[in-house]
């Protein structure tokens, strides 16, 4: 039992704690404890007034009880009670409680908040971080509301203890977490940026952390930091250990803050100042070196604190990817670590290598490691060590030694655990596209992981293969021969059976010379493993069937023979009897030319991101991931995959669909691979889609996306139809114009009644959006009103800074500014709503507003090369969008500078090779994150055509930007 | 860091502060589950392991495994560090500490945390210092108590 004289001890506490530890079983717990609660429960009920004593003892018991995992529904009341105690230890018992069980009851947060408020104001600097712990635990709304400005002033007094500041610093950062609109920046903050300079190490300690969070989301606002963290940084590495006294761990001067200076310097570009960064590069330099010397102590907790440390540096030399020196040692210093005996080292130089490996400047150096790699995906013993080794191999593959990864993957493959086959598979499908030089190679690949992780294999991946082989004819022969005689083997995989079944049925006619592959053996060897296969598969091998009849005529008694038999034409499953009926009758009746143009070769799939791309994307994140990211997955889901999220959107639908077939797997393409041209997604029934010939209407509406851009036509002459009267039933038809994509002043309506003008101007990720509405008749209108809401997904924020007048009066104007702030990236407008009385009759329109993503650009100037050099940077598939497009406006070269010009980007000279191309380079500045964008421009006058190709940071804004601009030219 | 786990071989927890607002039932299914990924792993295994989109850092002291769940850009040895400061701090308090100091006095293990990590983040990283702070206010409990 510990001494009694920690504090002071609670006996009951302790008699009830021994108690509930002595219970033998779960219900003798149970048991004791109901007995406890009803003992509390009375004592509180009671008349007796408990003291503070008692209050506090039964507080605890019930934390105690809660802490369990039993649920506590009373107390609360007490334990606020004790809150405003003058003894200490009562007080800080509540607290405790309060901090655990936070309940929203209203009444109590009030008396709650009471409390704190007078700790805080109580000038003891132990009340006061009690109550500064308690909102930091609680780090609810309702405190937010309360102490989000009263915070700040309390860290940046002169007369605070350095203990209050601390927790007060850390208190207001929970708060901006929870609640940043509630945090409002101000005077104080460049007060707290200067904290980095205090002498009180903890001080810095603490506030570090709150500047690190402020800076990432207000960058400029503390860009001052830089300088201050980068000194402060080079007095600790140069410090010798013990110059630190406690601050020293292990022997290494003050770790945790070294670590948290280094990412603060994460939020920032490499420092502009000549001699910040040479000081910072010294730094970075020292730790580097420190790596390579004698270690100071054999104590685990030494190296430990000094790798930390140099993780995190290399963490900042790789995001500033500018220093090839620092990149190159960095690698070297991981590929020690690499064989080091500590798993945990293992680990995290697998993890960190990745990084590098994407860099062009150490990528090369990254390679020279394969075999250590190679080696830990054979050898590490922790499952999470080989999966980073298999992430790593992803990562430094290339073409040069694609061959060489893909093999290694593969035959880790046979051995792999079952937790990372799937992604392993992925990966493999991934690679072996990505780097084929020939095809044969790619499919034997592929159909070696059916082979040795069929099961792992998803419908992506073998979709993929017979998209690739359909649009590839050199490699149709060589597939059809492989298949066949993977098909060989006694047993296969079902995924093996539906890729022969149909690459056989498309291409089985370039193997068909051979006797060994005759149309009848192969249709034999598909039919020997047609009934182990489950429905989907049999329904496809059906299809292939009366594809065969169509190839080789003199198959066709055979197969009709099995269609006829009564385990198909009867059989109970809906689908495949009726497959069987109507391929014996399409057999029968049509004639070869019928029957040759509805059953014809499959034309080439549309050439679109690898769907299997996507899945990888989507498994990345499992589980629990953030709300913004499961988003950004449906989204890709819906895009890229065809998942059918968006059951309603046909004809998006039907575009996805084409990259991805459905799950029945259909060959006729009727339900599912429907390349473009051929039927739209309906279901239908499959003889009145066949007999229809090529299907219906082809989906010529391709992706109408949300129309904002769609709608060409100027405002004025559509606004009548807007003006609808009644209740604002709005529908969803807006036409907005595009012409502000490039422009931030105009008008943006006009119709008999009302002008609206408008002049915006943006800066960062800021915009402020001055609306002039202009009343042009004689007569007054009445309950004007203007409400902004972002629609769906739209992330941007827009503040209306105040009501407009409700009365405009004939011929006059009224203004109204609108602040827009960007949270993050977004493809939706927000949408102005404007009601107002005209003549007794009710005005509603809703318009969309043109803030379009590429207003939050800062253009970026740079040099051919690095031009290029990020633009290979950003050379994955999804990073990218293009589009070929007529012009639609003249192709002069003074017009398109200035639309280049307009859409906030800088327009780069002498950077492309071709003079006649146009190449921007800017910056979409959003709260959360910066978008690099990249954008290249071809005009083909001739043909009065363009390329666009836009390549961003992040995928979502490369497609939105590719959409918006197309629409300019 | 979202979170910090204390429990024992056996899964029983005896500790838990969250740093972000969850609720009751997701505490419990997070419990629930990290504790059984984190007793089936052997003992020679990478103390981190990716866990949904978090990283979890792991370490076992005697009969007890501390536990902490870090964002992405977080840094895993300084948190293994932070685990063990804190088993310091626990240990220099209690004088040698078990698991029995932390279930008879699970208050003052979650004071001593308060002082020394808030909101998830490192407040103060001196051992005196916290220690200080803490024996100040065992003292304030004394002279209250005897007042």
């Amino acid at each position: 039992m510990p001494a009694v004289s920690k504090g002071d001890g609670m006996r009951g506490l302790a008699v009830f704690i021994s108690d509930i530890r002595n219970c033998k079983s779960k219900e003798a717990e149970i048991k004791r404890i109901n007995k406890e609660l009803a003992n509390i429960r009375s004592k509180f009920k009671g008349d007796k007034a408990l003291d503070g004593y008692s209050k506090k003892k039964y507080v605890c018991k019930l934390l105690f009880i809660f802490l369990l995992g039993h649920d506590i529904d009373f107390g609360h009341m007490e334990a606020v009670n004790l809150l405003s105690s003058n003894k200490y230890t009562e007080k800080q018992i509540g607290y405790l409680f309060i901090s655990v069980l936070v309940n929203s009851n209203s009444e109590l947060i009030r008396l709650i908040n009471n409390a704190i408020k007078n700790d805080l104001s109580s000038r003891n600097p132990t009340f006061m971080c009690l109550a500064l712990h308690c909102i930091a635990n609680v780090g609810s709304r309702e405190m937010a509301e309360a102490f989000a400005s009263e915070i700040p002033r309390i860290l940046v007094a002169g007369d605070t203890m350095d203990s209050v500041k601390q927790s007060a610093a850390l208190c207001l950062l929970r708060l901006y977490k929870t609640s940043p609109d509630l945090v409002l920046m101000g005077e104080w903050t460049s007060r707290v940026v200067h904290l980095l300079n205090d002498q009180h190490m903890g001080v810095v300690t603490a506030a570090i952390s709150l500047i690190t969070c402020l800076s990432m989301k207000n960058p400029d606002e503390f860009k001052t930091c830089v300088s201050l963290a980068v000194s402060r940084l080079s007095r600790i590495v140069s410090s010798a250990s013990t110059d630190l006294q406690d601050y020293t761990y292990y022997f290494v001067p003050a770790p945790w803050l070294s670590c948290k200076l280094l990412r603060l310097l994460q939020c920032y570009p490499p420092p502009e100042d000549g001699a910040v960064k040479g000081r910072l590069v010294e730094c970075l330099e020292t730790i580097l070196n420190k790596a390579q010397e004698p270690p100071k102590s054999k104590k685990v907790q030494h190296s430990n604190a000094k790798n930390a440390i140099l993780f995190e540096a290399i963490s900042l030399i790789i995001h500033y990817d500018s220093e090839p020196n620092l990149l190159v040692r960095a690698c070297n210093q991981l590929g020690q670590f690499l064989q080091h005996r500590e798993t945990n080292l293992r680990y995290l130089a697998l993890e960190s290598m990745c990084t590098l490996a994407s860099s062009e400047f150490s990528h090369e150096a990254v390679k020279t490691h394969i075999e250590t790699v190679i080696n830990a995906l054979k050898t590490e013993r922790d499952v999470s060590v080989r999966q980073r080794a298999a992430d790593l191999l992803y990562a430094m593959c290339d073409r040069s030694n694609a061959k060489q990864i893909v093999a290694e993957m593969l035959s880790y493959l046979e051995t792999a655990d079952y937790s990372i086959r799937e992604e392993m598979v992925l990966k493999v499908a991934i690679l072996a596209e990505k780097y084929a030089v020939d095809y044969s190679w790619y499919v034997d690949t592929i159909l070696n992981l059916i082979r040795i992780a069929g099961d792992y294999v998803s419908e992506e991946v073998w979709y993929r293969v017979i998209q690739i082989v359909i649009n590839r004819d050199d490699v149709q022969g060589y597939a059809a021969k492989t298949v066949f005689e993977a098909l060989q083997a006694p047993a296969c995989h079902e995924n093996m059976v539906k890729v022969g079944g149909y690459i056989l049925g498309e291409f089985g006619n370039l193997i068909a010379g051979d006797p060994r592959s005759s149309p009848l053996v192969q249709f034999n060897l598909l039919h020997s493993k047609f009934h182990l296969c489950s429905v989907p598969t049999r329904a496809l091998l059906l299809s292939a069937y009366i594809k065969f009849i169509n190839l080789f005529p003199e198959t066709k008694a055979t197969i009709q023979e099995v269609l006829r038999c009564d385990s198909q034409i009867r059989n109970s499953d809906v689908e495949l009897q009726q497959r069987a009926v109507e391929y014996l009758k399409l057999s029968s009746i049509a004639s070869t030319d019928v029957l040759a143009t509805v059953l014809e070769e499959m034309p080439p799939f549309p050439e679109r991101e690898s769907s299997i791309l996507a899945k990888l994307k989507k498994k990345k994140g499992p589980g629990a991931v953030s709300v913004t990211e499961l988003e950004d997955s449906k989204r890709e889901g819906g895009e890229l995959n065809g998942g059918g999220d968006r059951g309603s959107d046909t004809a998006a639908m039907a575009a996805s669909n084409a990259s991805t077939p459905s799950p029945s797997a259909d060959l006729l393409g009727i339900r599912s691979a429907a390349p473009i041209g051929a039927a739209p997604a309906s279901a239908g029934s499959l003889l009145v889609d066949v007999f229809s010939e090529a299907g219906p209407a082809a989906p010529s509406a391709a992706v109408s996306d949300d129309g904002f851009l769609r709608d060409l036509e100027q405002p004025t002459e559509t606004s009548d139809s807007l003006l609808v009267e009644g209740s604002g039933d709005s529908d969803p038809k807006f036409p907005v114009s595009h012409r502000f994509v490039c422009k931030n002043n105009g008008v943006l309506f006009e119709n008999q009644l009302l002008q609206i003008g408008i002049k915006s101007e943006y800066r960062q990720n800021l915009g402020r959006m001055y609306l002039f509405f202009g009343n042009k008749t004689s007569v007054q209108f009445a309950s004007f009103t203007t409400t902004v809401s972002c629609p769906g997904e739209l992330q941007s924020h827009i503040l209306l800074t105040k009501p407009v007048e409700p009365l405009v009066e004939g011929g006059a104007q009224i203004q109204q500014v609108l602040n827009i702030e960007c949270l993050t990236d977004f493809s939706e407008a927000p949408l102005l709503n404007i009601k107002f009385r005209y003549g007794g009759a009710l005005q509603n329109l809703t318009l969309k507003l043109p803030v379009t993503i590429n207003k939050f650009f800062q253009p970026t100037e740079m040099a051919s090369h690095d031009f290029f050099q990020r633009w290979k940077q950003l050379s994955q598939p999804q990073q990218e969008a293009q589009k070929i497009f007529k012009a639609n406006h003249s192709m002069d070269t003074e017009v398109l500078k200035a639309k280049l010009l307009g859409l906030g980007t800088a327009l780069l000279d002498n950077v492309d090779p071709n003079p006649e191309n146009y190449v921007c380079a800017g910056v979409i500045q959003t709260k959360s994150q910066q978008v690099g964008c990249l954008l290249r421009l071809e005009p083909n006058a001739q043909a009065q055509m363009y390329r666009l190709t836009l390549r961003c940071s992040k995928d979502s804004v490369s497609k939105r930007l590719c959409e918006l601009l197309a629409e300019q030219f | 860091m979202q979170f910090m786990l204390l429990f024992s071989r056996q899964g029983k927890l005896r500790l838990q502060k969250w740093y972000v607002p969850l609720s009751d039932k997701e505490k419990k299914k997070i419990t629930r589950e990290l504790v059984q990924t984190v007793l089936a792993r052997k003992p020679k295994m990478c103390s981190f392991l990716e866990w949904r989109d978090l990283k979890i850092v792991y370490k076992r002291y005697a009969s007890l495994y501390f536990c902490c769940a870090i964002e992405d850009q977080d840094n895993e040895l300084i948190t293994l560090e932070i685990i063990h400061r804190y088993v310091e701090l626990l240990d220099k308090y209690f004088g040698s500490v078990c698991e029995l100091d932390i279930i008879f006095n699970f208050e003052k293990a979650y004071f001593i945390l308060d002082e020394f990590l808030l909101g998830g983040e490192a407040q103060e990283t001196s051992k005196k210092n916290v220690l200080k702070a803490i024996e100040q206010a065992d003292l304030l409990q004394e002279v209250s108590h005897v007042g």
